[in-house]
C-alpha cells in the first residue's frame, strides 16, 4: 500500500502540470533547495543560505516571526469578520450579537480577531526592545529601525480603530476618551479630530471613517511597510543577533 | 619577481561606518580569501521548517485562547451614560494615567511626541553607536551628571506628584550608582557594569510605561481613584 502512495506522489511530482508550476523536483539536493528559495515568489526574501547562528532562539527569539503571523491571522480572520458586518448604527451592535450567538463560530473568529491583536501589539514592543538591546538598529539598518517604528505606530491605530468597531459602551468610550487627547494638540488638534471622527463626537460619522482606515488604508499602508521592513533584513544581511561581545561597543558586524 | 610587500588587514574603528569587506589578493596566489569562521545552511529545510512551527505554534496558542477566553462586548454604546472610570485600550492606559499629572497638552501630545521622536532617532544618536560600558572611564563628571539629572527629574515630577515617575527614576539612578566598580564585584554588578547609557535610558522608560499602563489597567477605579484590581470597580 505504501509502495503505491509513494509511486502516486512521484508520478503527481513529475507530472508536467506539476512541473509546470513547481520546476524543480523534490528537495533531495542541495540544488533543488536552493530552488525551492530562489524560485520562489514568497521564499526570495530569504537568501539561500541563511548564518547557522540566526537560528538560535536566543538570537532573535523569533519576536518578529510572532509579530507577523499575528498579523497574518489578522487579515484571515478580518477578511470573515467583514462578511457579517455592516459599519452602521445599530446595525454595527447588532452584527456583534449575530456573530456571537447566530453565526456558526462566529465568537470563535471574534476571539481569536480580539486575542491576535492584543499579541500583535505586544510582540511589536518586545520586537521593538530585542532589536535595541542587541543593538541591531546600527549600520547599515538604521533605516530599518525608523520604518519599524512607523509599523509600529500603524499597527497600534490599526488596534485603536478596530476598537470602536463593535460600538459597545466599552469602544464608544474608549475612542472617546483617545480623541480627546488629539483635541489637545495646538493648532491642528481641533481640525484632526474633527477630521478623525467626521463631526465633533463619535457618532456613525466615526464608525464608518474608522471601518475604511481599519479595513482599507491601515492594511495597506502596513503591508507596503511591512515589506519593505522584511526586504531590508535580507538585503542587510539576514537578522542581527546579539553583539558578540558586550564590551565591544562594535560588536558583531553583519556579513 | 620583485617580492610583494607585506599586507596588513587594518579593521575600522569607526562605528558609524557601514560594514565593507575587502579582499586583497597577491598576484601570484590564488584568490582564495580566508574562510568565514561562520557555519551557513540551506534556508529549505532548516530555516523554513521552522517558520512553519512558528506559525502552528503561534495559531494553536491564539486558537486555545480563543476558546477558552471570550472578547468583551458590553451594552451597545450610549452617549449619555458615561462608564465611571472611561478606560481606553490598554496600550493607551499609560497616557492615560499620565493624564492623572499632567495638564492634557503635557500628556497627551507632547510627551507622547517625545517618545516616537526619541524612539526614531535612536540609530542616529551617536551615543547609541559609540557608548560603552557607563562607567568605562572611572567617571568623576559622570557621577555628577547623573546625580544632577536624577534629581532634576526628581523634582520636577515630584512637584507635579507624579510618583510612578519619580521614584522609577530615583531606583534607576540608584543601580546605576552601584553599577559603579561593579566590574570586580558579583555576578549581578559584573552584570550592571556592562550597561551602556542608551540602555539604561531605556530600561527607565520600560519601566515607567509598564508601570503606568500596570496602574492605569488594574489600580485605577471611579473617579480614576486609586483602587485594589479585587474591588471589582476597575
Amino acid at each position: 500500500m505504501s509502495a503505491t502512495r509513494v509511486s502516486l506522489t512521484d508520478w503527481l511530482r513529475g507530472s508536467a502540470v506539476y512541473r509546470s508550476i513547481v520546476r524543480h523536483g523534490t528537495a533531495d539536493t542541495n540544488r533543488n533547495r536552493s530552488l525551492v528559495i530562489f524560485e520562489n515568489l514568497f521564499l526570495h526574501v530569504h537568501p539561500v543560505k541563511v548564518r547557522e547562528k540566526t537560528l538560535r532562539f536566543s538570537h532573535t527569539y523569533w519576536l518578529g516571526g510572532v509579530t507577523l503571523v499575528s498579523s497574518l491571522v489578522l487579515i484571515a480572520t478580518g477578511i470573515l469578520l467583514m462578511f457579517y458586518y455592516h459599519p452602521s448604527v445599530p446595525q454595527a451592535y447588532r452584527d456583534m450579537k449575530e456573530l456571537n450567538y447566530v453565526v456558526d463560530n462566529g465568537l470563535f473568529l471574534r476571539n481569536l480577531h480580539r486575542w491576535a491583536a492584543h499579541l500583535m501589539v505586544f510582540a511589536a514592543f518586545l520586537h521593538m526592545l530585542r532589536v535595541f538591546y542587541h543593538r541591531a538598529y546600527r549600520p547599515p539598518r538604521q533605516f530599518n529601525w525608523v520604518i519599524g517604528v512607523v509599523l509600529l505606530i500603524v499597527t497600534l491605530f490599526l488596534s485603536y480603530t478596530g476598537y470602536l468597531l463593535p460600538w459597545d459602551q466599552l469602544a464608544f468610550w474608549g475612542v472617546s476618551v483617545g480623541t480627546n487627547m488629539a483635541k489637545e494638540a495646538p493648532l491642528v488638534g481641533e481640525k484632526i479630530r474633527f477630521l478623525l471622527l467626521g463631526g465633533n463626537v463619535v457618532s456613525e460619522n466615526a464608525l464608518l471613517r474608522f471601518y475604511v482606515l481599519h479595513c482599507v488604508v491601515l492594511p495597506v499602508a502596513f503591508l507596503l511597510f511591512l515589506s519593505v521592513h522584511i526586504w531590508r533584513v535580507r538585503k542587510d544581511g539576514g537578522v542581527q543577533g546579539p553583539p558578540s561581545d558586550t564590551n565591544d561597543p562594535r560588536g558583531e558586524e553583519a556579513p | 619577481m620583485s617580492a610583494t610587500p607585506e599586507l596588513h588587514a587594518v579593521e575600522s574603528t569607526d562605528p558609524l561606518a557601514v560594514p565593507r569587506r575587502v579582499a586583497l589578493v597577491r598576484p601570484d596566489t590564488r584568490p582564495a580569501v580566508r574562510r568565514i569562521e561562520e557555519r551557513y545552511v540551506m534556508t529549505f529545510p532548516h530555516l523554513i521548517v521552522r517558520e512553519v512551527i512558528l506559525f502552528q505554534v503561534v495559531v494553536i496558542a491564539l486558537s486555545l485562547v480563543a476558546v477558552f477566553f471570550d472578547a468583551p462586548l458590553e451594552g451597545i454604546a450610549n452617549p449619555i451614560e458615561t462608564p465611571n472610570p472611561a478606560k481606553a485600550p490598554w496600550y493607551f492606559l499609560g497616557l492615560q494615567e499620565l493624564l492623572h499629572y499632567f495638564p492634557p497638552i503635557v500628556a497627551g501630545v507632547l510627551l507622547p511626541a517625545l517618545v516616537v521622536l526619541s524612539l526614531a532617532v535612536i540609530p542616529y544618536a551617536r551615543i547609541n553607536l559609540t557608548a560603552g560600558p557607563l562607567w568605562s572611564r572611572g567617571g568623576k563628571s559622570t557621577a555628577l551628571a547623573l546625580a544632577a539629572v536624577t534629581a532634576a527629574l526628581f523634582i520636577l515630577f515630584g512637584a507635579f506628584g507624579c510618583w510612578p515617575i519619580a521614584v522609577p527614576t530615583l531606583l534607576t539612578a540608584g543601580a546605576m550608582f552601584a553599577a559603579r566598580g561593579g566590574a570586580t564585584g558579583g555576578r549581578l554588578r559584573r552584570a550592571l557594569a556592562r550597561v551602556t547609557l542608551p540602555e539604561w535610558i531605556m530600561t527607565w522608560f520600560v519601566v515607567i510605561a509598564t508601570l503606568l499602563t500596570v496602574i492605569g489597567t488594574f489600580f485605577r477605579g471611579p473617579g480614576w481613584t486609586l483602587v485594589w484590581p479585587w474591588s471589582g470597580t476597575i
